[in-house]
């Protein structure tokens, strides 16, 4: 249950603003991928393309290649439908439905794919996803209650849970700890860490030691001027990015000597 | 590994202030404020009189029928027996107008807000905004010279193949009926439902709908998960106002329909409705006949009332939801 990414030469557009120019990486499976740069630079814009959610913005597009285990994304014969089956997401904010309990959270992405599913199976289905959350001993007592009464990182953990009930291959989140506080912070980076035994888990994160403790490669994104494309500069192991980084600019970012 | 620099701290980890609202914040108070506080105190009060002087004038022009003798009442069983017809004929064609608009509303709003292109979603809202600009007078003629006319094949077969059914025991072979009536409300509330509707759509928020697009809900899925929940409450609240307008509308029904005792029969002639009775009867009525089409509007007020107020009750009630998250 985890694929291998191959991007290549990716460029993504806004209508006619060009946000991310020549992006080529190789994601491996069960592995935790980060993503770091500026604010603007197109970290979110990037990850988007991989689950094909860029395109829901009016006026998205790209160009380029984005391979799963060697199939393109983007070929005419691919459903985004399908791709957005396989490749779950957690955003920035959480965002449960407000209008569904906890366990038809949970559930609702099964429930799309498939139709019919007896009580004991989806009972037994949305422990398994909550206890993979690590949010099941909190929330097993209050399956029917609203998911948006929980605490923000529960809340949070509550959309992981939605997006791994599925059995995606890979699971992107884009920012998922900035709006938590720092002991939720914690609970989503070690349930991170569980993740990748069975994910390919892409993360795009503002903090950098976030990005240290939890992934094994990690990406620097950065753009010369705003208003001009976003560019991947370098791409490498955390700790060659972090203690030994080829680029000056990723040298200068990561010690905080940033412009 | 060092320091996260400052662009690091994203705006949504730092909730913005609550708006400071409290008027003591500074001792001083200004003049404009204290017009403008006074000005809608006084349009508050306004309104609370005018509504009671209604109230009342209604009440005590009512009074003689509610004290009659109940042989002098128009059918000599009192008003009670002669009011009931007409409140259930008002409500049952207020309803089948409901039941007829809501569905084309909604798809009208949901198309609008999800599926044309914005500038066609546009000019098709501007389209059924105008609607509601339509004098009821014109809609009345039109359902009593077009439309009524046209239906009377439909009622016709109606009749043929479902006339077990008591609703469609009798087709009319002029058409004025209680369903064509019922067809032009349809028409006359669909504005308010569909703008209603609209809005609530196009206020799903954007996070909901990508987070069930991210599931892999295809568009219809989307809507079903995310826009339909969210937008319920503020659907029933259009809904009733929609229901609220068809209760009161007078012209429409009062030409189209050809007016008679209660019939469950829709396609056929009879039923009426208060605002109809009251239109057809009044520039007639003297004494106790004027006290008696009085009473019925006290009626017809307090139903729309309710009406209404639930109306606004289900729409309050929704920003708890929006508020969810
Ligand atoms: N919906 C959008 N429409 C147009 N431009 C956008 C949109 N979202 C982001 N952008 C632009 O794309 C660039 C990259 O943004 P983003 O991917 O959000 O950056 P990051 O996540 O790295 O902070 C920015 O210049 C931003 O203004
Ligand atoms: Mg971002």
């Amino acid at each position: 249950m985890s694929k291998r990414i191959d991007v290549n030469d990716l460029n993504i557009f806004y209508g006619k603003f060009h946000a991310v120019q020549n992006v080529s990486m190789t994601i491996e499976p069960k592995s935790v991928t980060a993503f770091i740069g500026p604010s603007g630079c197109g970290k979110s814009t990037f990850l988007r393309t991989l689950n094909r959610m860029h395109e829901v913005i009016p006026g998205g597009r790209v160009e380029g290649e984005v391979l799963m285990d060697g199939r393109d994304l983007y070929s005419k014969e691919v459903d985004p439908v399908d791709v957005r089956r396989e490749v779950g997401m957690v955003f920035q904010r959480p965002n449960p439905f407000p209008t569904m309990s906890i366990k038809e959270n949970v559930l609702a992405g099964v429930r799309l794919n498939s139709r019919r599913m007896s009580h004991s199976a989806a009972d037994e289905l949305a422990e398994r996803a909550l206890r993979d959350a690590n949010l099941w001993n909190e929330v097993k007592d209050r399956l029917d209650k609203p998911g948006s009464g929980l605490s923000g990182g529960q809340q949070q953990r509550l959309c992981i849970a939605r997006a791994i009930a599925v059995q995606p291959e890979v699971i992107l989140m884009d920012e998922p700890c900035s709006a938590l506080d720092p002991i939720s912070t914690l609970a989503i980076e070690d349930l991170i860490e569980q993740l990748k035994e069975d994910y390919t888990v892409v993360i795009v994160t503002h903090n950098m030691q976030q990005a240290a403790r939890v992934s094994d490669r990690t990406g620097f994104f950065n753009l010369e001027a705003t208003g001009r494309p976003g560019r991947l500069v370098e791409m490498d192991d955390t700790q060659k990015i972090f203690n030994n980084p080829a680029q000056q600019s990723t040298e200068d970012y990561i010690s905080g000597r940033f412009g | 590994m060092s320091t996260t620099p400052p662009s690091a701290r994203t705006p949504a980890a730092v909730p913005a202030p609550a708006p400071d609202r409290s008027p003591r914040r500074g001792q001083v108070r200004r003049p404009g404020d204290l017009v403008f506080s006074g000005a809608s105190l006084a349009s508050g009060l306004l309104i609370m009189a005018i509504l009671a002087g209604v109230a009342t004038f209604l009440l005590v022009q009512s009074l003689p029928v509610l004290t009659a003798d109940p042989g002098e009442v128009t059918g000599e069983a009192g008003f009670a027996a002669y009011v009931l017809p007409l409140i259930v004929g008002t409500v049952l064609a207020s309803v089948l107008a409901m039941a007829m608009a809501t569905p084309v509303a909604v798809g009208i709003a949901l198309f609008v807000s999800h599926y044309a292109p914005r500038r066609l979603g546009a000019s098709i809202g501007f389209v059924i905004d105008l609607l509601a600009a339509v004098p009821s007078v014109v809609f009345g003629m039109w359902g009593w010279q077009v439309l009524a006319p046209r239906l009377v094949p439909a009622f016709a077969w109606l009749e043929a193949n479902l006339g077990w059914v008591p609703l469609f025991a009798e087709g009319s072979n002029t058409g004025r009926t209680i369903a064509t009536a019922s067809l032009v409300l349809a028409v006359m509330i669909l504005p308010i439902i569909t703008a209603v509707s609209r809005e609530v759509f196009l206020q799903t928020p954007r996070l909901h709908e990508e987070a069930a697009l991210a599931l892999g809900a295809t568009k219809w899925e989307m809507i079903r998960t995310a826009v339909l929940p969210f937008g319920k409450p503020g659907v029933i609240g259009g809904t009733m106002l929609g229901l609220g307008r068809a209760l009161g509308e007078t012209m429409a029904v009062a030409i189209i329909l050809s007016t008679g005792g209660f019939t469950w029969n829709i396609i056929g002639p009879g039923n009426s409705t208060i605002p109809a009775e009251i239109a057809l009867n009044f520039p007639e009525a003297a004494g106790l006949r004027l006290s008696e089409l009085i009473a019925a509007g006290l009626v017809l007020f307090v139903i729309t009332l309710v009406v209404n107020l639930v109306a606004r009750y289900i729409v309050e009630k929704r920003s708890e939801f929006s508020g969810a998250n």
